[in-house]
């Protein structure tokens, strides 16, 4: 706490410094400057001369008006598309989950996908839960999906084609060590097999006979018996531990914040997913936003690629800028462009050019290709800026 | 007299009425032929001199003008009965869904509509789009029941592509056209359709408007035949059937016939527009090639949008080979002569130098630096010929123009495609060299991702005084230097410029006082006094590479890094470092450490870096191009050559190698036999095949690594030049050279070991399932000892999914670039700072929260305050 006062203290230090420079930096700039002084322990002298030289640099290096941004980030942003690898899956971290990776996942944020291919999430424990064993154990097997078929004693199931039914018996150790409620599972499969019948000399034993009595609805029965799922919450696959250091870690296969954020223990900050969609649905736009920024870079430099955060800010922003996530293509930003034009020179030009005469649309010719198809200056860069003549002035002047 | 430029300001859609295609008809279209036997256009035909004319020799019966000045007028045809237009077909099935049968209404409630109305007007104030506001009304217009006249309302269904059936009674296109005349404006507009500019029943057609000629121009072949324009093709079916379908009626033929009729005018009518309608046959050429109509001519990548709008074709450009140069600068180009007397720059004649375009002119367009054109102050263009260059010569005087052969000096813009980056075009100078090929320095290959295995590329020659003003302050290679992606340098140092400096740089390596001033002289620098001659009493009048590599850095440079050879030491020793690695810059003079990629190669060239950002992209333009030179000469001086033998290593090494694969070889079998015997464990969330595979692979990784490190120690950098290669960064690495000498490894296709071919296995000359690492593809020879024929079969394999992966993956990410661009291109940084897109919107308050410029920026900060103070406490 005291030395949070320092930081503060500092921090307003810096910035008064600065104000009477005459600039206004940004947050993290004087973050930055306050770690750099304590760090090289400057004196009050040097830190001035520091902020004056920063405010320098900082000046010299903002962008002028009229700059394309947005072109070079998405040209910054699709260049190295060129340079990435196809390969799909790869162990990312983790070695036990298959991730998507480079171009197809790039692509898949980009077209901001309702469903992904590879959902997974990592789930963090608060201060108090992170190295608690039992805790940690118990919470993967109620979130991670566990079938029939992993509760099982070995050789406990059989299908017995003289009787024509299903026998199965389950491991008691099983459900203990995944720490599940054999009520439950009784319960859950009683509901999904009616004609479910449990020994009542061992209540762990139980058979089930086909509706119809034939070989195929047996084996039938037999296959859904086994991946009967008697645990887990909906959406989550695979659930693996891993020790980090000074924590246990949750990864999961397959994603479902809105529950896991539920769960008592879990860490609410820290815990992500890479679906985001879902953050969108739970934590806003806003995060929804930083989703996209994180999971771009990441896919970036997993693969060794620097791209400047900026250019990806902007991509992230210009996604998420009418307060839902849209795509970049035609369902998305590009089919949305109030010009019928730059819609019709996209995709589906007929459509949209029968549309617009039918809606009446008007074409105001203010964006870039509108002013490339009839052959005038694009309002960009050197073309933004225009000469302004005021007629009447001569006549009054003289 | 130049006309006044006008600016469009706005353009508007909307749908033509069937009394204004009349109007702006000049002529109606009954005769379905084209020409007579003569060749003459027919009256009332497709080509009636009143559409417009092609042919210069023939004058436009509407306006008078020649061909070639007149744009052409439209012209109509009379539909016999009325047709349905396609693209429209299902916003009238929409429609007629939601509106009554019986009275027309909208089958919305008054308070409904009224919301609705108002939700629309918003959206169109607002130019947004109303699609969703329509989809919505759609949708509560379901109703059984009309709230207007208490009908109700049966199924109406579309059967695509154009009929619309009201239960089991199809609608015929009359019938359509009734009841969407019976809409009134104010449900139109709920419904869609803007009264304003367009009603419900102009959507079927009544009458056709022709285009003029010279949209549909006849092209005469060699053999003197006339082939016609599709569009003209099927126009003459419209009429043929059009004719035969009034003819019937007026003679009272059978209900029968004429709808059969009338069905085949809708037919022709629809592939008229779109010949790619889903559930219609396309019409076809004679030849069975599908006819080209309206959407096909405006749709897709070969469409006039993307083709011919977005996308224009220039002149004063050319296209050839690329090779490199290393003795020209990295800002210019090497034009062959050929190609400089083609393309032209225009120059405004004045009193100061018309002596020169004289000269220009007397030369003609043969000699190089002479003139093709001039243009004279009434705007007439004259060929200079060896006749006419007298007259031209002594009437020419300011005013005029004269387009005058490229030369040294001036601005063009050289591109390379896929230009997927701003640095894809850079402006050059122009340097005319003989031979047919342009020349570039090699720096500025990576930017243009240029190589010389048969690499075209483009130059344009800018018209205009402002453009080239513009090119000069922002299009500049030496402006490029810093990539906007990181903020770091892409135009550097490549291949042997890399080697050469390093071998240049390394310590030992000395220079007599001739070589030396060879090489300073080499790199354009002054023969200079030496610093401190006598600071080492064994060199003599010998010079260190360090010194001279000193001469080309500006003075007060002050830099440490550590190089592209370091070795990662746990402890550095910096300055003392043994392998030279540590770089140490003191007052512009390298003091320690050799210089490699991280020097000054592209993307990752520090010195490069520092010399841009401080001292200003002209400076760095000198650098570079001096240290290359200088490193060039410098590998020629030092000598730089390596073969097979580079690789060789001893046979005690190679036996080392075999045991160690041996071994490895060994391991898999053992985890092959304990997965055969159910003795493996599982790996938590994978099956025991997957762990097992995992298991095998780690070991066979190694197992290339480890044969990789033990011939690794046997290359030493001071004499093996593929070593020096590998290590610098200039070429290949260290992974390539362990693969020629020692073994090549596992081979992969889609992640995995190669496990797909025969049944159960990869190949017949192993037993079934079997999963040793040789049945599923580890290559244990090197490429010098060579592969046997089921390892060269494996490594095929692996080689051309790459080749299959490099493929699709251009495609993928062509389009992911295509719609990136698209989706941000309107994005501008506004005078106050903003980031808004054409409409207004902010799209950021800030660009990239700080306002920070990434191109300017080093490497993503604007200011690296670790650099600045070490600076800082340096000066005092």
């Amino acid at each position: 706490m005291v030395k949070n006062e320092e930081i503060q203290k500092l921090i307003d230090k810096v910035s008064k410094l600065a104000k009477k420079k005459g600039v206004e930096f940004p947050e993290s700039y004087i973050l930055d400057i306050v770690d750099a002084y304590n760090r090289h322990d400057l004196t009050d002298k040097e830190l001035e001369t520091l902020v004056i030289r920063v405010k320098k640099a900082y000046e010299q290096s903002k962008v002028e008006a009229g700059e394309a941004v947005g072109t070079v980030a998405a040209q910054s942003v699709g260049e190295p598309g060129t340079q990435m690898t196809m390969r799909t899956f790869h162990f990312a971290g983790v070695n036990e989950l298959n991730v998507t990776l480079g171009l197809p996942r790039l692509i898949e944020i980009v077209d901001a996908r309702k469903t992904i291919k590879t959902p997974t999430m990592a789930i963090y424990f608060e201060e108090d839960k992170k190295n608690d064993d039992e805790f940690v154990k118990k919470l993967a097997n109620q979130i991670g999906k566990s079938t029939v078929n992993d509760i099982l004693e070995v050789d406990g199931f059989k299908i017995n084609y003289a009787e024509m039914k299903v026998e199965a018996t389950i491991d008691a150790k099983k459900v203990e060590d995944k720490k599940l409620d054999y009520e439950k599972i009784k319960e859950a499969i009683k509901k999904s097999f009616k004609k479910a019948k449990f020994n009542p000399d061992n209540d762990y034993n139980f058979y089930i006979e086909p509706k119809e009595v034939n070989i195929r609805e047996l084996r039938l029965d037999a296959d859904k018996v086994r991946d009967l799922q008697i645990s887990g919450l909906k959406g989550i696959g695979k659930v693996i531990i891993r020790k980090e250091e000074d924590q246990y870690i949750l990864h999961t296969e397959g994603s479902n914040l809105e529950k896991i954020l539920k769960i008592d223990g879990v860490d609410k900050e820290k815990t992500s997913t890479n679906h985001i969609h879902e953050i969108e649905e739970v934590l806003g736009i806003e995060a929804a936003r930083n989703a996209i920024i994180n999971e771009i870079l990441r896919t970036l430099s997993e693969q060794g690629l620097t791209v400047d955060i900026r250019h990806i800010m902007l991509v992230a922003d210009m996604m998420t800028s009418q307060g839902t996530v849209r795509s970049i293509g035609r369902h998305g930003i590009s089919g949305k462009k109030s010009s019928v034009l730059a819609r019709a020179a996209f995709e589906e030009t007929g459509r949209h050019l029968l549309n617009a005469s039918i809606r009446g649309e008007v074409e105001h010719l203010t964006g870039i290709i509108e002013n490339i198809i009839i052959g005038q200056p694009i309002p960009l860069g050197t073309g933004s800026v225009d000469i302004m003549m005021k007629p009447n002035k001569r006549k009054g002047g003289r | 007299m130049k006309e006044i430029i006008k600016k469009i300001d706005h353009i508007n859609f909307g749908l033509m009425s069937p009394e204004n295609i009349r109007k702006n008809s000049v002529i109606k279209i009954v005769t379905p032929d084209t020409y007579d036997e003569d060749g003459y256009p027919i009256e009332n035909g497709l080509m009636d001199p009143h559409l417009g004319v092609i042919d210069p020799s023939l004058k436009c019966k509407t306006c008078g003008s020649k061909g070639g000045e007149c744009l052409g007028h439209f012209g109509s045809i009379d539909l016999a009965r009325p047709v349905v237009h396609v693209g429209f077909a299902d916003n009238i099935y929409k429609i007629l869904r939601s509106v009554c049968n019986e009275c027309g209404r909208v089958l919305l409630t008054d308070t409904e509509i009224e919301n609705f109305k108002y939700e629309i007007l918003m959206a169109m104030d607002n130019e947004e789009s109303i699609n969703e506001i329509i989809k919505r009304v759609q949708d509560a217009a379901k109703k059984d029941k009309c709230p207007h006249c208490e009908e109700k309302q049966s199924d109406i269904k579309i059967d695509k592509p154009t009929s619309i059936n009201d239960g089991d009674y199809r609608l015929t296109a009359s019938e359509i056209r009734d009841r969407l005349e019976r809409i009134t404006d104010e449900d139109a507009l709920v419904l869609g359709v803007n009264p304003k500019v367009a009603r419900p029943e102009w959507m079927v057609l009544t009458v056709l408007p022709v285009p003029p000629v010279t949209v549909r121009p006849s092209i005469t072949l060699e053999t003197g035949e006339r082939s016609e324009d599709d569009l003209t093709h099927k126009l003459v079916d419209i009429l043929r059937i059009n004719q035969r379908l009034s003819e019937n009626m007026e003679a009272g033929a059978p209900q029968l016939i004429v709808e059969d009729l009338w069905e085949l005018l809708q037919y022709h009518v629809t592939t008229y527009f779109d010949n790619e309608a889903s559930g219609v046959p396309p019409a076809r050429h004679r030849s069975g090639r599908p006819l080209k109509t309206l959407a096909q001519r405006l749709k897709g990548k070969e469409g006039r949008f993307r083709s011919n709008l977005s996308g224009k074709r220039v002149n004063f450009s050319a296209r050839t080979v690329i090779s490199p140069d290393p003795n020209i600068s990295i800002n210019e180009v090497g034009v062959p002569e050929m190609i400089a007397t083609e393309v032209t720059v225009p120059v405004h004649v004045n009193d100061w130098n018309i002596e020169e375009l004289k000269k220009y002119i007397l030369n003609g367009p043969e000699v190089h630096p002479g003139a093709n054109y001039v243009i004279r102050s009434d705007d007439r263009k004259i060929r200079v010929y060896d006749d006419t260059k007298d007259s031209i010569i002594e009437n020419i005087e300011p005013g005029w123009v004269v387009e005058r052969h490229l030369k040294d000096g001036d601005i063009v813009l050289f591109n390379r495609q896929p230009s997927l980056h701003r640095m894809s075009m850079m402006a050059h100078e122009v340097k005319v060299l003989p031979y047919k090929t342009f020349r570039l320095n090699l720096c500025v290959c990576p930017p243009y991702n240029a190589d010389f295995d048969g690499d075209e590329m483009n130059m344009h020659v800018f018209q205009t005084d402002e453009s080239r003003a513009e090119a000069k302050s922002l299009m500049r290679v030496q402006e490029h230097i810093l990539s906007p992606r990181f903020g770091g340098p892409i135009i550097g140092a490549i291949h042997d410029h890399i080697s050469g400096a390093y071998l240049l740089t390394r310590n030992g390596s000395t220079f007599t006082e001739e070589q030396a001033f060879q090489i300073i002289r080499k790199a354009k620098l002054p023969i200079p006094k030496r610093k401190n001659p006598n600071d080492n009493p064994e060199l003599g009048t010998n010079w260190t590479g360090k010194e001279l590599f000193s001469l080309l850095l500006p003075e007060k440079l002050n830099l440490e890094y550590k190089g592209e050879i370091c070795k990662n030491c746990q402890v550095c020793k910096e300055r003392d470092c043994e392998f030279d690695s540590y770089v140490v810059i003191e007052d512009g003079e390298l003091k320690y450490g050799a210089l490699d990629e991280k020097a000054y190669g592209s993307f990752s060239g520090k010195i490069l870096d520092k010399i841009v950002k401080d001292y200003g992209s002209d400076t760095a333009k000198e650098f570079l191009d001096r240290s290359t030179n200088m490193a060039i000469s410098g590998i020629m001086k030092v000598g730089i050559t390596t073969s097979t033998n580079d690789e060789e290593i001893p046979q005690e090494a190679q036996d080392r190698i075999q045991a160690h694969l041996d071994d490895a070889e060994e391991n898999v079998d053992r985890h092959v036999k304990a997965y055969e015997e159910g003795e493996l464990e599982a790996l938590p969330g994978r099956s025991l095949e997957e762990t097992l595979e995992m298991k095998i692979m780690q070991v066979l990784g190694e197992a290339r690594d480890k044969s990789g490190e033990i011939a690794e120690s046997y290359f030493a950098m001071e004499t093996n030049h593929s070593v020096v290669m590998a290590k610098t960064g200039a070429r290949a690495s260290m992974l390539n050279l362990t693969q020629i000498t020692a073994c090549v490894g596992q081979q992969s296709v889609r992640g995995g070991r190669i496990s797909r071919g025969y049944i159960e296995r990869t190949l017949p000359h192993f037993r079934k399932n079997e999963l040793g690492a040789k049945a599923r593809g580890f290559v244990h020879s090197s490429y010098k000892s060579g592969l046997d024929p089921v390892e060269f079969f494996f490594h095929a394999m692996g080689g051309r999914e790459g080749l299959v992966d490099t493929a699709i993956r251009t495609a993928q990410s062509g389009y992911m670039q295509r719609r990136l661009v698209n989706a941000l291109q309107d994005l501008k940084v506004t005078e106050n700072g903003l980031v808004q897109d054409n409409k207004g919107n902010v799209i950021q308050t800030m660009f990239g929260e700080d306002g920070v410029d990434p191109a300017k920026s080093d490497h993503g900060k604007a200011a690296d305050l670790d650099k600045i103070i070490k600076e800082m406490r340096i000066k005092k």
